[in-house]
């Protein structure tokens, strides 16, 4: 009797967590490493199309021009195609005083080598992005760079 | 004298702490999209001074606002159109002077005569979609550095990119002059000539 009484009080000794933090910093550090800060918050879609002859580009030196529809929270600024710059909303003709700007906070010998990234939503139309262009080359800011997502050039198709 | 132990501190809510700091983390981050196609855009001038070519020198490459792709003014899909290029560039169809010795392509004397003369001339209209515009863009750029990396690889053995990369790359062991005038060399056969009008008002 005291046999069985002796196995039903035995309880199962408790699991230790103890070593749960470090599996969660282990994720964390891995995290903080490989992401970087968004500078920019985004107020349009943006879904870049997809390209295979990319190169990297330089995370330094960099101007962000962005430009799609207003997103589901900016509904009221309309569902045409608009251009962000930093946290704003902004018209073709504010680009020429953003690069400008932007060129006062590098050092004089960081300026040639400022590329403008435009990164524009698939769904605009080529009118905007040829009057972004056409400011661009006015401030001679001629270093452009398309950014898209690295997949096949048949990949903006297949939806 | 009794040893006290010491009480041992509860790390139960340590992972808690953790994992808050990783959700901040996952929210406020994204892995940055940092590639793209790299282009240059001409200067603006007020006079652009005039420039001779023969039309055969000419690839047309048109978009129209249907996002239809039409080539020297035939319909065309997006996926023919690397090869259609590619043809054009490596056609080498000049003679004397304007002879091309690497070209491999028809020796047509109706299309280029020589890679350095060829030109491709992108037209787009104002409602052209930017994906469309993209795809293009992709294929023309993959074109070149196709015939680039052929001739590489027939010259120095080694592709066009591979020695692009190695030129960027610090830690690269070789000579590293040599290789930029390798780099200089391949891009001077097959030049990026590459002219885009302003967009169309249709």
């Amino acid at each position: 009797m005291s046999k069985f009484k002796n196995k039903k009080n035995t309880q199962l000794p408790e699991i230790s967590t103890a070593s749960l933090p470090d599996i969660v910093f282990m994720l964390l550090f891995f995290f903080m490493v490989a992401t970087v800060m968004r500078n920019d918050t985004l107020m349009i879609q943006n879904m870049l199309p997809y390209a295979d002859q990319v190169e990297k580009l330089d995370t330094k030196l960099i101007m962000n021009i962005y430009a799609g529809k207003p997103n589901s929270r900016y509904r009221d600024m309309g569902s045409e195609a608009r251009i962000q710059l930093n946290d704003k909303f902004a018209d073709i003709k504010d680009i020429k005083a953003f690069i400008l700007a932007e060129r006062a906070l590098k050092r004089p010998g960081e300026v040639p080598f400022l590329i403008t990234s435009l990164k524009v939503d698939k769904e605009t139309k080529m009118g905007l992005v040829g009057d972004i262009k056409k400011e661009l080359r006015e401030v001679q800011a001629l270093k452009i760079n398309y950014t898209t997502n690295r997949g096949e050039a048949k990949d903006n198709f297949n939806r | 004298m009794a040893r006290r132990l010491a009480p041992s501190v509860n790390a139960g809510s340590m992972a808690d702490i953790a994992f808050l700091l990783l959700i901040f983390f996952l929210v406020s981050t994204t892995i940055e999209t940092d590639y793209g196609i790299m282009r240059k855009l001409p200067p603006l001038i007020e006079d652009s001074p005039e420039v001779v070519f023969k039309k055969k020198n000419l690839f047309q490459v048109e978009l129209n606002q249907l996002n239809q792709l039409s080539v020297e003014g035939n319909l065309m899909e997006i996926q023919d159109l690397k090869k259609a290029a590619i043809a054009f560039l490596d056609n080498g169809g000049g003679s004397g002077d304007l002879a091309c010795d690497y070209c491999k392509g028809d020796k047509d004397i109706e299309s280029s005569d020589h890679p350095s003369k060829a030109i491709i001339s992108l037209i787009n209209s104002r409602e052209t979609n930017y994906e469309t515009y993209i795809a293009v863009q992709n294929e023309l750029v993959s074109a070149y550095t196709e015939l680039r990396n052929r001739e590489a690889e027939r010259l120095y053995g080694v592709s066009f990119i591979e020695m692009e990369e190695n030129l960027k790359d610090g830690r690269y062991v070789g000579n590293k002059e040599e290789l930029r005038d390798r780099v200089k060399k391949i891009q001077s056969m097959f030049p990026e000539k590459l002219s885009e009008a302003e967009p169309r008002n249709q």
